[in-house]
């Protein structure tokens, strides 16, 4: 690993979190694509050094084929979830005309009403 | 032993089969299981006392000593006769008692379970068996207590006992676990055979007898027990008598040979046991009904046998044993006879119980038995094993704690006399003054206090015979078994020696000739006759069935319930984007930590770059993603991220990593066309969204996040202490996969099962995505149709339904 590639980690993980913390869904999703393409990043590059792709017969040096595998899995299941948030967005959208993340209002409620009292039945 | 317990579990489950529906069959089938108990345990009981200990093992993780290891030694073959007997009678007393009801399934099941659980502690032998056999019966308890589960006060006693005996098990578990580390064993016999010492064995020993103290009800923790009897009568007969409470006192009355001498054993046994003996014993002086008194009364005897088998002498061990024998027998016979009185009379308030001596003259007769053993009254088995047991207090050895432990055994046994007789004239008695009950309770119209008047004994109906049956039994055995005093001690001196070896020349005697006992059960009886007639009148007026450490319990509980308010109200705001900040500062603070505490010398030899392609290509990657965080518009936004993606794909080639490459940039492509399909739908622009934190803090994050997981990438690319396993990979590939690609070979292959996984997980985002899409469009051609027919009816055609 570099200091070039670890550069680019800190800008994918930095710029996906700050996606992330939102309140529009659809940034939210491209933040965890652009988390994921950090991760991704990390796993391949801190894993293994540069070196020739993983077939048999290439010259030495071949990189390792272990974090690839690990990453290509990770990739397409990142897409799988980037679907599926992205028709929750719709979803949300179609029922009440945006994509934002409200408050839960039942926290808030919660924290606000005084709690029932126990009933202890009678005295024993 | 195994298949007995694992017929209890299938009998529990056969009586809870039929759910609410009516199921008279239930008592008599779940009452079978233990008759069969009992009967096996009577045909091994003599090669049992021979030494012919059987055992069962039923391993689960061997290598840690964990499994079910069962054990039956002649405590264990005792205390399995007591359970299953009189578990027996009280399933039998059940049929009688309840009559027609819809839930006796219920009642049946989990009797048979609770006594399973029990047989389950008494027999084991493994340390996590008898853990587990211990929560058992909390469970099953509190199943039992909150039978009557429409009213609150047994939900509330239930809970109440559930929580003390729960909280207490965790510690005998912590406890057993220290002991089993420092012993070196799983083993509950071989822990005993070679006790452990020292300061965490100490500690040990103080949370095992955390555990049994809640377990019986020892002061502090002894409030949980008068509640528990919120549960229909048979049950808190046989949860009074020979189960649960008695849980404690097993575990006290195994681990004391062994352990009474280490560390603060025996000071805290004393103290707990005599401070429930004389506490208990005021607390019944001052009840009501003759179920709470009684359930007072179980308090304090339990007080006294703590004291007997935590000294752990082999005299006072043997009299414990003794006492644990006449205990269940009485205690177990008054519980069902009082059970007798609420039926025929309809109520258990003594104030309102006059004339049932001549009413109902057999439970009479067995009541006056009952209460001569308890109030240890020649000759019944309990003056026989109370003599030994002031006996064997004169001669403990043990000094000063010796004597203490019978001055307050002496002091307690007056009050047990004086409580003992209040119930039985209290139940039996004539001149009841009735109970004066405040008008506004009843809802009267302000002419102050009514009387509730006694009950007429005329008017009370015999129990049939079969309802007599059990505490007939019961209370003959107290009788019989004191006269024949000889053989019983013998019997029980085989049964004890399995607890202590030098239990094995004690013996009991019905008339020992007057020595120092005998005088003081003398003095005893009559200090307990003249307690009693002084505070006869005093008695009646006073009702205080609620006590201290249960309004401090249930306070305690109501606190924790608004502090834990409190706390959610603060951690909860409510906002998704701040949890997830939250989150992301924890996972940054974590990896910095990691990172911090490993080596950081090892980046140094990190090169600037791996080639002169890199920076460039590095630079447009990043710049297009910071790009994304400036987008105004979704679609430019989704580009842009596709963007950043094509690059990185080249990155990943660079790095040699084809496949990778490929992937990436068919992804990356779908991700665009899915973007675009959704966008379609969505605004153009992002609205300013509210945002929950001011913007240079979100960037503070961010830059936080970033750089941590940046360091800890560096860190960890440094930090490879073996070789990787891709160079195994690499030589198998082509012999044993026949494919020359690795990642493709490992992909399809080698980590066949983890595509397998990979792609169950793709179609269930994909049919997930399908739904919501559908759901989706559904609701919009609703909209669509309810607008299109409020037009319709505007104008008043008629309107199509269409689905």
């Amino acid at each position: 690993m570099s200091f070039t590639q670890a550069a680019l980690v800190a800008v994918l993980a930095g710029a996906g979190t700050y996606l992330v913390m939102h309140r529009t869904l659809t940034r939210i999703i491209l933040g965890l694509g652009m988390l994921g393409n950090a991760v991704n990043l990390l796993i391949l590059t801190a894993g293994s050094s540069p070196g020739n792709a993983p077939i048999v017969g290439e010259q030495a040096p071949v990189a390792d084929p272990v974090p690839q595998a690990l990453v290509l899995t990770s990739i397409v299941i990142t897409f799988g979830v980037m679907s599926f948030l992205l028709s929750m967005a719709y979803r949300g959208w179609t029922i009440d005309g945006n994509d934002e993340v409200e408050d839960d209002i039942t926290d808030r409620r919660l924290a606000e009403e005084p709690g029932e009292p126990v009933d202890h039945g009678e005295p024993t | 032993m195994i298949p007995l317990l694992l017929a209890h579990l299938v009998a529990f489950l056969v009586c809870l089969a039929p759910g609410r529906r009516s199921a008279r069959w239930a008592l008599p089938v779940a009452a079978a299981v233990p008759a069969v108990t009992f009967g096996w345990l009577v045909s091994q009981s003599s090669s049992v006392l021979h030494g012919d200990v059987p055992s069962a093992n039923l391993e689960w993780v061997p290598q840690l000593g964990l499994g079910i290891s069962l054990r039956l030694d002649g405590f264990g073959l005792f205390m399995g006769l007591i359970v299953s007997g009189i578990g027996t009678l009280v399933m039998l007393y059940s049929t009688a008692y309840f009559g027609r009801r819809d839930d006796l399934g219920r009642l049946a099941g989990l009797l048979v379970g609770f006594a399973g659980a029990m047989l389950g502690i008494v027999w084991a032998d493994g340390l996590l068996s008898l853990f587990v056999f211990w929560e058992l019966t909390s469970i099953t308890s509190f199943l039992l207590i909150g039978f009557e589960d429409r009213s609150a006060t047994a939900r509330s006693a239930a809970q109440r006992a559930f929580l003390v005996t729960g909280l207490g098990g965790l510690a005998l578990l912590a406890g057993l676990i220290l002991l089993g580390i420092q012993g070196g064993t799983t083993s509950l016999s071989e822990l005993l055979a070679n006790p452990p010492s020292g300061t965490v064995t100490s500690v040990a020993l103080v949370l095992v007898l955390a555990g049994a103290f809640t377990k019986s009800a020892q002061f502090p923790f002894h409030f949980w027990l008068p509640g528990a009897m919120a549960a229909p009568t048979p049950v808190s007969a046989y949860l009074h008598s020979a189960t649960m409470v008695k849980a404690g006192l097993v575990v006290v009355a195994r681990f004391a040979p062994a352990f009474a001498s280490v560390g603060p054993w025996r000071a805290l046994v004393v103290s707990a046991g005599l401070a429930s003996l004389v506490l208990g014993g005021f607390r019944a002086m001052r009840q009501q009904d003759a179920k709470l008194a009684l359930a007072h009364g179980t308090v304090s005897q339990l007080g006294f046998m703590m004291v007997l088998l935590g000294l752990g002498t082999p005299g006072t061990t043997y009299a414990g044993v003794a006492m644990l024998l006449a205990h269940a027998l009485f205690k177990a016979t008054l519980f069902l006879s009082v059970g007798v009185v609420d039926h025929s009379a309809g109520t258990r308030d003594m104030r309102r119980l006059q004339g049932l001596a001549r009413a109902l003259p057999i439970t009479a007769g067995i009541i006056v038995v009952a209460s001569a053993s308890m109030a240890a009254i020649p000759p019944t088995l309990g003056f026989v094993a109370k003599e030994k047991a002031l006996d064997a207090l004169l001669d403990t050895g043990l000094g000063a704690i010796g004597t203490v432990a019978l001055v307050g055994i002496v002091a307690g046994s007056v009050l047990t006399v004086a409580y003992t007789i209040r119930i039985a004239v209290g139940l039996l008695g004539n001149d009841a003054p009735g109970v004066t009950v405040e008008d506004g309770a009843r809802g009267g119209s302000g002419t102050g206090a009514l009387l509730e008047a006694p009950v007429d004994p005329s008017g009370v109906h015999a129990p049939s015979l079969a309802f007599q049956g059990a505490p007939f039994v019961l209370a003959a055995l107290s009788l019989v078994l004191g006269i024949a005093a000889e053989p019983v001690g013998h019997w029980l001196a085989e049964v004890t020696v399995s607890l202590d070896p030098a239990t094995a020349s004690k013996a009991l005697h019905l008339w020992t000739g007057v020595n120092t006992p005998l005088v003081l059960s003398a003095g005893i009886i009559t200090a307990g006759i003249a307690s009693w007639w002084f505070t006869v009148a005093a008695t009646r007026s006073v009702d205080a069935p609620y006590s201290t450490a249960t309004r401090l319990y249930d306070r305690a509980y109501d606190s924790l319930l608004a502090g834990a308010r409190q706390v959610t109200a603060v951690s909860q705001s409510g906002s998704l984007p701040l949890y997830i900040g939250v989150v992301l500062v924890s996972v940054g603070a974590a990896l910095a930590t990691a990172l911090l505490a490993g080596s950081t010398d090892a980046i140094s030899d990190v090169p600037w770059a791996n080639s002169s392609l890199e920076v460039p290509l590095v630079a447009l990657t990043a710049l297009l993603a910071l790009a994304v965080l400036g987008a105004r518009q979704r679609f430019t936004a989704a580009v842009l991220l596709g963007g950043s993606g094509y690059m990185l794909a080249i990155v990943y080639l660079l790095q040699g990593a084809p496949d990778l490459a490929i992937t990436q940039f068919l992804v990356e492509t779908l991700t665009i066309v899915v973007f675009l399909l959704a966008l379609a739908r969505l605004p153009r622009d992002f609205h300013p969204a509210p945002s929950w934190a001011p913007r240079w803090i979100r960037i503070v994050v961010s830059v936080v996040v970033g750089l941590t997981v940046a360091g800890f990438a560096l860190g960890t690319s440094q930090s490879r202490t073996a070789e990787s396993v891709g160079d195994d990979y690499l030589a198998l590939s082509e012999p044993e996969a026949g494919g020359r690609n690795v990642v493709n070979v490992i992909l399809v292959d080698f980590r066949g099962f983890d595509t397998l996984g990979e792609i169950t997980v793709l179609a269930v985002a994909g049919a997930g995505v399908v739904n919501l899409v559908r759901a989706a469009r559904r609701q919009q051609r609703r909209k669509q149709l309810s607008d299109g027919l409020e037009v319709e009816e505007r104008s008043g055609r008629p309107s199509e339904v269409w689905r």
